[in-house]
């Protein structure tokens, strides 16, 4: 009886083992296409990317050999190239700013309880649901001077009234980062107010009890512990500034002159319309260096910093 | 709900009283800046073409009609064929409901792995994933068609909604995996213990507690999806244009006359379904965040 | 949760189902074979002239599928073109102009189509600048489409009557007129500030000030010395001066709504090619009555073209009836006659009758003839017909940052020898 049961055990344990091992396996198994896909799709068109930079492609892909000759041509004799990395700079600054601040102080108003919450979330929230391309339409109208709010005031009695934003070139950029802050600040509203929502109360009760300040235990204790959301608005906004390219399109399509230009819309320009694939593709292959060069440090010291927190 | 105690101004004392003007004055002003541009549209999309060139921004149209709207949807020219918006329509939904569908299951049974069955280098794995939402989408174009000619489904909307599927997952990934990290681990051990395997505690214990992070997972990808412009015009043929891209062809004539009532009408219905996604589910968005979508 | 779920699958299923159905479709074709068209011409009138042709292949049996992609003049659908040939299943025809044709011929995807030029007699029909762009490698691999003539100078004479102003033949009596339409508070100039169409105010400039063969040496030939040249340092400060009379609403203006600012005599002229005249039959404007369409100002002996053209890609064989059916009926005169009275340009073939159309293209018809003749037939720059699009960006790029900042005029020669030489 006794060698039985311990076979039966035996078997068990062998059963369990297997199973353990085969648990073990099923977790790699059903992230394995996703890796797959993303290490062909992400980075594999990366380094097909990078290989294309140093090539002469002109309309079509070409696998010669020239070595950094484009970057060169990059780096000393295109100006534009400076123009649309000073715009990414200070559009993504702006907007990634305006946007948190924005968001954060909407979220703290309307955690105020005020009256038709749901009414001010959803006007908040509308202009997410709508594509870049419906965004930058209407705010080139209202922007124009001729069609929009210059004329509008100006009809109420004000003639002296100006909004030349869209249409001088050292603005522009300004009237983009108004129409994108327009599209964004919805979202890091919510975000924020869910973060608001999730804060433990007995935490802010305990504060009050102490007779801290509200302003206080905003500054002390509640944005504190908005930190994970911060870094998630900020991977978010870097994210969506990074891509801006209908928006350019639609709203200014890179001008007046190239003052507006981006990174994403200068290597479409180039790679696409002027047939410099090659060029187009060392324009790429620097903004992602350097967006790799913010993300990284700033994702592990962000990441780390929560891991140690917990 | 935790957060239904908030932090408020408190009434009565005349300052608080003042601060709470102030608040109120503050998130009217916000909104008015977030419905102006919709209110042009709006007002452009129900006026007459002369009434447009003769009046201003937000005057009140002289003579309120729906022809354009009409027209938009059913006989404005998108090439040689006048017949509206209506079919590259049916092209988008087709295109958007298996591609987020797939991207959001895909994602949640990745968000489970990296939250709740790490394992030697899944973090990395995670980072991983996670650089790949920085590149710029306009890299990929080139390689990515000659992938789907290689696969034999370029131009179709099939093609097309993989390509979205691809590019989604590593947002969905994130997505769910930061809400499924503030699910305790202690749930999961406990069903280990009693036997349960991958799938199973994924059925039994995760999913019951999945539905606000889908909300906010099938809204992001819907509005994504639905509003590309990019991949749709270069990843469809001729039958397979998404309304993005008739939308496009709409109000970028190259010469002829310009219809802004028809453009703004055409743009509205492109964007109708994602704004009342917004408007019918911003609610649950709202709340799926605030289960905690957002904690890192 | 698990409704969801099940609806998911639900949808997926339903999915997957419309996906097969959708499919089967698309690869159903017509007993003639199809032709599937990628071009960028979306709105009313063009999509109408275009139609036209549609007609025409359906009539000999034969299906037209159309592809349209609007949008910067073509950009959008130049990337699904490069897109649709990297995936190996290239459009039948596509709408492709100038030196780029070249590009394409390098890769070696263009079909042949010397025998509908043999039997339609394309070398006679069409003029020799013509046809050579078409050609790649001395084989007709093209099809031209339209002339549009782009040194016009439309202007409204109720405005310059109200002025006391003549309308100008050389850029001195340009600036007398404006100064006395700004001075009756109209606007002189109704300017599209978009990179486009402020090159194609440069491109007349530099006809009018420089002359053709400093025209074909500066933007054709692209020589660095002629570029930054003392004449084109006169070339920028022609520019600056018209730039001073124009409204600060310009910038990223569309060109039709600048031309409906001299529609609407709220400005005084315009510089814009002959589509510009749809604009006016359109707000039923009679010429040389409510407007006036004279050739931009010192280039009345020039004719600066911009031509549309189709290039066709080898196809399947079931299709290449089709494809040469299309490549026919383009060039013969039915089609040229209804798509060029819909589109404000000329017909490509000579020896078509002036009846049908009207007193501007008339005149483009007659100047068109004679410049191609006397050799002040000059490609458009802005418009791609001169030099490849690398070249033609980077002096776009110099002459909209002109237009858009202080830069005096010799820097600006200087600059854009220096880009172009870059690229070179």
């Amino acid at each position: 009886m006794g060698k039985e049961t311990s076979k039966a055990n035996d078997k068990k344990l062998r059963n369990i083992k297997f199973r353990n091992r085969l648990g073990n396996l099923i977790p790699k198994i059903m992230i394995a296409p996703t890796f797959t896909v993303s290490l062909v799709c992400v980075y594999g068109f990366i380094l097909w990317t990078i290989w294309i930079s140093f090539t002469s492609s002109k309309i079509l892909p070409k696998y010669d050999f020239v070595g950094f000759e484009q970057y060169n041509i990059l780096f000393t004799q295109e100006p534009r190239w400076w123009v649309a990395s000073l715009n990414l700079f200070i559009f993504s600054g702006l907007f990634i700013a305006i946007c948190i601040a924005l968001g954060l102080t909407l979220a703290i108003f309307i955690d105020q309880r005020l009256r038709g919450e749901g009414v001010f979330r959803t006007i908040y929230l509308y202009p997410m649901a709508l594509s870049f391309i419906v965004t930058g339409t209407a705010w080139r109208w209202i922007m124009n001077p001729s069609l929009g709010l210059e004329r509008l005031v100006q009809q109420l009695g004000f003639s002296d009234f100006t909004f030349r934003l869209l249409v001088e070139s050292n603005v522009a950029i300004y009237a983009v980062v108004i129409a994108a802050v327009w599209q964004s600040t919805g979202f890091m509203f919510a975000l924020f107010i869910a973060g608001l929502r999730g804060i433990d109360n007995s935490i802010i009760k305990a504060a009050q009890i102490d007779g801290a300040s509200l302003k206080k235990i905003y500054l002390r204790i509640i944005i504190p512990s908005l930190r994970p959301v911060f870094l998630s608005a900020v991977i978010i906004l870097l994210h969506l500034s990074i891509k801006c390219f209908d928006l350019v399109m639609a709203l200014t399509s890179g001008g007046p002159g190239y003052s507006t230009d981006m990174p994403a819309t200068f290597m479409y320009a180039f790679a696409f319309n002027r047939g410099r694939l090659a060029f187009g593709a060392a324009s790429a292959v620097i903004m992602f260096i350097t967006v790799m060069a913010i993300i990284i440090p700033y994702l592990y010291t962000e990441l780390k910093g929560t891991r140690n927190a917990r | 709900m935790p957060g239904k105690m908030n932090v408020m101004v408190g009434e009565k004392s005349p300052g608080m009283i003042a601060g709470r003007i102030i608040v109120y004055t503050l998130s009217i002003l916000a909104a008015v800046y977030f419905l102006i541009p919709f209110f042009v549209m709006v007002m452009t999309s129900v006026k007459t073409l002369e009434d447009i060139k003769s009046g201003n921004l937000i005057s009140w149209p002289r003579e309120f009609t729906l022809d354009a709207w009409i027209k938009a949807w059913d006989s404005a020219c998108t090439g040689i064929n006048c017949e509206g918006v209506k079919g590259y329509f049916f092209n988008s939904i087709l295109m958007v409901v298996p591609s987020v569908a797939i991207s959001t299951i895909i994602g949640a049974v990745n968000g489970y792995v990296f939250s709740k069955w790490r394992f030697k280098g899944s973090e990395v794995l995670f980072t991983f994933l996670l650089l790949g939402c920085f590149i710029p989408f306009q890299i990929i174009l080139l390689p990515m068609s000659g992938m789907l000619g290689w696969l034999k489904i370029s131009q179709t909307i099939f093609g097309l909604a993989l390509v979205h599927i691809i590019y989604g997952l590593s947002f969905t990934s994130l997505f769910f995996r930061n809400y499924y990290v503030a699910i305790p681990d202690e749930i999961i051990k406990a069903a280990k213990i009693d036997g349960a395997g991958f799938f199973r505690i994924f059925w039994k214990c995760i999913l019951p507690v999945s539905a606000p992070i889908f909300m906010v997972v099938i809204i992001w990808q819907t509005t994504q999806i639905w509003n590309d412009f990019l991949f749709g015009v270069a990843f469809s043929g001729s039958e397979s244009q998404p309304v993005t891209v008739a939308l496009n062809n709409i109000v970028n004539t190259t010469t002829g006359v310009k219809e802004y009532n028809v453009d703004m009408a055409a743009a509205l219905i492109a964007g109708l379904p994602t704004l009342l996604v917004y408007i019918i589910s911003g609610k649950y968005f709202l709340r799926g965040l605030t289960a905690g979508a957002v904690k890192g | 949760m698990k409704r969801i779920i099940t609806s998911l699958i639900c949808l997926l299923m339903f999915a997957s189902f419309a996906f097969a159905t959708g499919q089967g479709d698309g690869t159903s074709a017509a007993k003639g074979g199809e032709v599937e068209v990628l071009h960028w011409w979306t709105s009313g009138g063009e999509a109408a002239a275009v139609a036209v042709l549609k007609q025409l292949l359906e009539a000999e049996g034969y299906t037209w599928k159309d592809f349209a992609v609007a949008g910067g003049g073509g950009d959008n659908a130049m990337t699904v073109l490069k897109s649709r040939a990297l995936a190996g299943n290239p459009p039948a025809a596509a709408q492709v102009k100038g030196p780029q044709i070249q590009l394409w011929g390098d890769e070696g995807v263009l079909t042949n189509l010397n025998d509908v030029a043999k039997a339609e007699d394309w070398d006679n029909l069409l003029p020799k600048v013509v046809a050579d762009v078409m050609k790649y490698k001395g084989n007709y691999v093209a099809v031209p489409v339209n002339v549009h003539r782009i040194n016009w100078m439309w202007c409204n004479p109720a405005v310059f009557k109200k002025a006391g102003a003549t309308i100008p033949k050389t850029w001195e009596e340009f600036e007398a007129a404006a100064k006395k339409i700004k001075a009756a508070g109209l606007i002189p100039v109704a300017w599209g500030g978009q990179p486009w169409q402020e090159a194609t105010v440069f491109e007349i400039i530099v006809a009018g000030v420089g002359g053709t063969d400093f025209y074909k040496k500066a933007l054709v030939d692209a020589d660095v010395n002629t570029l930054k040249s003392a004449t084109m340092v006169k070339v920028f400060k022609t520019l600056r001066m018209v730039l001073q009379y124009i409204d600060p609403g310009a910038p990223n203006r569309d060109w039709n709504l600048a031309t409906s600012m001299v529609i609407n005599g709220e400005a005084g002229m315009q510089f814009m090619g002959d589509w510009a005249k749809g604009e006016f039959t359109a707000a039923k404007k009679a010429p040389d009555k409510d407007y006036i369409a004279a050739t931009a100002p010192q280039t009345s002996k020039q004719f600066i073209f911009n031509i549309d053209s189709f290039i066709m890609f080898n196809v399947a064989d079931k299709d290449k009836n089709a494809q040469k059916a299309m490549a026919r009926l383009i060039v013969q005169p039915k089609f040229q006659e209804v798509f060029n009275i819909n589109k404000g340009s000329i017909p490509v073939r000579l020896g078509m009758s002036e009846e049908p159309f009207d007193i501007p293209a008339r005149l483009a018809m007659k100047d068109f003839v004679a410049t191609s003749k006397s050799g002040d037939l000059v490609p458009s720059m802005a418009h791609e017909m001169a030099v490849m699009p690398d070249i033609k960006g980077a002096m776009v790029d110099t002459v909209t940052n002109f237009c858009n900042s202080d830069m005096s005029a010799e820097d600006a020669a200087a600059q854009l020898a220096s880009a172009v030489a870059a690229v070179k």
